[in-house]
């Protein structure tokens, strides 16, 4: 155990407050944080110990890329904190260690969120899982198995055919940041220390069911938090108290990240908002003469680089929702404090700059909190890396901050939550299109012609009717919100069960609050299909056994992204009585319902498995991703296209609304710097208007045509698409078509 | 009164006058420019009619992402080719506080047409050719009412950005940026100029319409040499009257 003066001497010259009696990291931050107003110029270069471990590794996606983006598979271990020795890319050089297996970029197994889908994953990179973990396996029951056990035959239909996809239900749910920094400000035993006390408060209650889940819950977080302590000790490191330096603190957050990545395979793992929490030690250290500005972006490439390694095994179909192998380790960057003063520190400039030091890349998803109070150099700077990177997203600190403080993080792409103080159960999203398709089938699925959903005579009369169309739809549309409830409590409940998150819940308070995200595809196909049948004349083509397999439209109607009120309030109607629908039922453990708009790549996918819908849309062709307007059917331009977008309530969808925005360097204005002052005003005045999240990408479609006919050219080119960056090489033939397809915002 | 009679909007222009600029295109434009990159624009018959209170509605709706430079650009077509509408457009923007910009080739120097340019903060003026036979041969037009308008410009100190197509074979050499510079010297209004590379993405565009290509075989210009020339221009007008 650790003694005070092991804190006095980790702590030494930091103002002190509440945050030394209780774990309040937030308090820290904000008593210690030094805002950072000036611009760039101060930042260094990569280190030659740098540049070398960046070859090493580069070298190695490349040999990655060769073996069809897999390198190595360990298939005889179950990966966890314990399960490999320590592994390094260069231990002589690298200032930060830890990787998830014993070699760099080699996959583990985690069969914990289902065994099947592990098999699978070995198979099609032509491994074979070991007869170790299949023993190990088959007599439990994992997450996968026991949701299986508990799904209605409409669950699966509804799986089955695509009206809810990419649920969590065979994979780590995701979503859930730990708060990683506990473990450098008071080091892991001070944390085991105060879940015991937790755990014994809540033993002296009365043992009902949630009391007793909890219980159990706390014996496997402190479990895990001295699994956790024993992983780093095996590099040699004693992570049991605080961290006394900078590279010290970095190395202590991201072993909690590691220990977090070995043992679960969520579908996005962010890392949460650590920049400024850094700064605060690399500020003492600059102070003291311990390390220089050389040093300081050393630690932030080291660290980022790992960052980079990070893995999880996935099988094909996985890759196809969620393109370019993400892992989504998103990192909020800015933001104002509160009080007025931004969080916009040296080391948020340290993060930005690694994607020079390093290159571009998709991982870590840095993600600035915008606001138009932000240091205007700052401002300029990150500007002008997504001129230069197409690498970072920007999200809407104004919006956010005054519901969620000031110490919040993103999950995955677009999913606000305080950290260490509320989580999520994540819940993918349902195919609203195919749910307007039900309505017009009577309950039929569009493609199979399976009755999905009770049976409900066809709408009469040849052309559609708005009124009776909106009514059948509701119908269906509640029966719909019903059934994805209810699926995802048995998903979370299975999951909290049989792969709960026991490292990441041990950096979270005990008293969590919990939300319960749902999600919504194919918003702009939905409110176009509305318009033109309120506006048009629509008619569907019904095929011999009654379906309809087709649309004429007879006339013009309003289409999402011209900011033209009459459809854009259809849309807005949309997600308000979708997000009530889903309240009306209750969720597990009492989660708040929240829903997002944003499908990731799963656009593609989504519109494969949709018929014809009624806005001239034919079968099998992609949706707009997220919130976005379908391709060029915005026929004024991009900012009447963010209009539409910012146009959507913010708090009917508290999971995010997603949105990208992509625009030719020539187009954006004429000169770098008046490129950089135009996107400024563009992002100021999308989020004045309460848009919630931007995707920018400056590049040409030549550009795109060149790299999809010579990826051999543009290994690091990188594009952001809905939600989070992706290596444009690394997607599938189909999803480039697609992003090449989408509207790039161009001058006449 | 009669609207404005619009081919398109452009909510998000970053090219057209300083800042982010609602670009609203007229329809209709009386010359044929063999480079012409909107030719969809030049029918006076074509476009639709837009009253200037629908067009501040759009334009109110873009006024968060001007910021402190930003507004709205008039071009087309040529929108001094409606002179009326387009003053009453201009007053309505100037009214409410909205910098203003008309994206002009010069041609029309009727005095309506003069009265109107006045009216906007910025004058964004194309200067197609420096010598007038070559100018006609490019555009159908001399030069007289180009320079009419520079004048007008110059005498009311308007501020005026000076823009030119460099099209290969036509008007891409250093002998025509000198001459260029000696036109252009005399006018202390020029507070810019640009030299945009020909590009040829509107040959789709004339194959819609039904038109040959004006300008078959000729091809894009080299961005890279259009910057030399545009380096040029400016360091002879520097030269030549202490133009920055």
């Amino acid at each position: 155990m650790k003694t005070t003066a092991d804190f006095e001497k980790a702590w030494q010259g930091f103002t002190p407050g509440s945050w030394q009696q209780a774990i309040e990291v937030r308090d820290f931050i904000q008593r210690n944080v030094t805002p950072y107003e000036e611009d760039e110029s101060f930042l260094a270069g990569a280190t030659a110990r740098t540049q070398g471990l960046n070859q090493k590794f580069q070298e190695l996606l490349r040999q990655e890329a060769e073996r069809g983006g897999v390198l190595d598979i360990n298939v005889n271990a179950i990966s966890s904190l314990l399960t490999y020795a320590p592994g390094y890319l260069d231990r002589e050089n690298e200032c930060i260690v830890g990787l998830q297996t014993e070699k760099p970029l080699c996959r583990g197994v985690n069969p914990f969120g289902g065994l099947r889908m592990a098999r699978q994953a070995c198979e099609a990179y032509g491994y074979k899982l070991g007869s170790d973990v299949e023993q190990a396996c088959a007599y439990r029951t994992t997450h996968n198995d026991g949701v299986f056990h508990v799904y209605t035959k409409t669950m699966l239909n509804l799986r089955k055919h695509g009206y809810i996809t990419g649920l969590p239900d065979a994979y780590g749910r995701g979503r859930i940041i730990g708060d990683y920094r506990r473990v450098a400000l008071y080091g892991v035993d001070a944390l085991m220390a105060a879940k015991q006390g937790d755990k014994d408060t809540l033993s002296a209650t009365t043992m009902i069911e949630e009391t007793i889940r909890r219980c159990e819950e706390l014996w496997k977080e402190i479990d895990f938090l001295a699994k956790l302590k024993e992983m780093a000790a095996a590099y040699g490191i004693d992570i049991s108290g605080p961290a006394c330096t900078a590279q010290e603190a970095v190395q202590w957050i991201y072993f909690a990240y590691l220990g977090a990545i070995k043992e679960q395979n969520g579908a996005a793992m962010s890392l949460g908002r650590v920049s400024a929490f850094i700064d605060i030690y690399m500020e003492r250290d600059l102070r003291r003469g311990g390390i220089d500005e050389a040093q300081a972006q050393e630690i932030i490439d080291h660290f980022v680089m790992k960052l980079r390694l990070a893995r999880q095994l996935r099988t094909p179909e996985y890759n196809e929702l969620f393109a370019g192998d993400p892992m989504w380790i998103t990192e909020a960057l800015g933001g104002m404090g509160e009080d007025g003063r931004p969080l916009v520190t040296r080391t948020s400039f340290r993060f930005l700059n690694t994607l020079y030091t390093l290159g571009h890349a998709p991982e870590p998803n840095l993600t600035i909190l915008w606001s138009s109070r932000l240091p205007e150099a700052f401002r300029r700077y990150c500007a002008r890396v997504s001129i230069e990177t197409d690498s970072i997203q920007y999200e809407n600190d104004d919006l956010m901050r005054t519901r969620y403080g000031d110490d919040y993080g993103i999950a995955c792409c677009v999913s606000a939550m305080r950290i260490g103080k509320q989580m999520q159960y994540f819940g993918a999203r349902c195919n609203l299109p195919k749910v307007l398709l039900l309505a017009i089938n009577g309950g039929r699925d569009e493609a199979s012609g399976q009755q999905m959903a009770p049976v409900r005579p066809l709408l009469t009369g040849a052309t559609l009717e708005y009124g009776q169309v909106m009514e059948q739809f509701q119908f269906y549309c509640d029966w719909l919100c019903e059934n994805y409830v209810n699926t995802m409590n048995i998903i979370h409940f299975m999951h909290d069960k049989y792969a709960y998150e026991k490292l990441e819940m041990s950096l979270h308070d005990t008293q969590v609050e919990r939300f319960m995200a749902f999600g919504m595809a194919g918003l702009s196909v939905m409110a176009d299909s509305l318009s033109a049948i309120r506006y048009a004349r629509v008619t569907p083509v019904r095929d011999g056994r009654g379906l309809a397999v087709d649309f004429t439209i007879v006339g013009d109607f309003p289409c999402y992204g011209n900011d033209d009120p009459r459809v854009d309030g259809m849309a807005t109607e949309l997600v308000r009585s979708f997000e009530q629908g889903l309240k009306k039922h209750p969720t597990y453990r009492g989660a708040q319902h929240t829903l997002s708009i944003l499908t990731i790549t799963s656009n593609v996918v989504y519109g494969r498995s949709t018929g014809a819908t009624p806005d001239g849309r034919a079968a099998g062709k992609p949706f707009a991703p997220g919130a976005n307007p379908m391709h060029n059917r915005d026929g004024r331009g991009a900012l009447a296209s963010l209009n539409s977008v910012a146009g959507i309530p913010y708090d009917s969808c508290r999971d995010g609304i997603s949105c990208t925005f992509t625009i030719t360097p020539a187009s954006l204005g004429p000169t770098a710097p008046e490129q950089t002052t135009n996107l400024i005003h563009v992002l100021d005045g999308y989020f004045r208007q309460e848009g919630h999240h931007l995707n920018v990408n400056v590049l040409n479609r030549q550009q795109l045509l060149d790299a999809q006919a010579h990826p051999e050219r543009y290994p690091q080119l990188t594009i952001r698409v809905s939600g989070y960056a992706v290596n444009f090489t690394r997607l599938s033939r189909k999803q480039q078509d697609e992003v090449i397809a989408r509207t790039f915002h161009t001058s006449m | 009164m009669r609207g404005c009679r619009i081919h398109s909007i452009e909510t998000l222009g970053g090219v057209d006058g300083p800042g982010v600029r609602c670009v609203i295109f007229f329809q209709g434009c009386p010359l044929r420019c063999l480079y012409c990159q909107n030719p969809e624009t030049q029918c006076l018959g074509g476009g639709r009619e837009a009253s200037v209170e629908e067009l501040m509605r759009t334009i109110e709706r873009m006024r968060p992402y001007f910021g402190s430079e930003g507004g709205v650009t008039l071009s087309g077509g040529e929108p001094l080719a409606q002179p009326v509408a387009a003053a009453e457009l201009l007053r309505a923007c100037r009214a409410v506080g909205i910098h203003t910009a008309i994206d002009t080739s010069g041609i029309c120097a009727t005095p309506d047409a003069l009265e109107t340019a006045r009216l906007a903060d910025l004058l964004l003026l194309d200067m197609k050719h420096p010598d007038p036979v070559k100018c006609r041969e490019l555009t159908g037009s001399g030069l007289d009412s180009a320079l009419t308008l520079l004048n007008a410009a110059e005498a009311q100190r308007q501020t005026i950005w000076i823009r030119h197509v460099v099209v290969p074979g036509w008007s891409d050499t250093p002998e025509l940026v000198e001459d260029l510079a000696v036109l252009l010297a005399p006018f202390t209004c020029i507070q810019r100029v640009e030299l945009l590379p020909y590009h040829t993405l509107a040959t789709e565009k004339y194959r819609a319409l039904g038109r040959d290509q004006p300008l078959p075989g000729t091809p894009a210009a080299d961005p890279a040499a259009v910057q030399q020339l545009e380096q040029q221009l400016r360091k002879r007008l520097a030269t030549l009257k202490g133009f920055i």
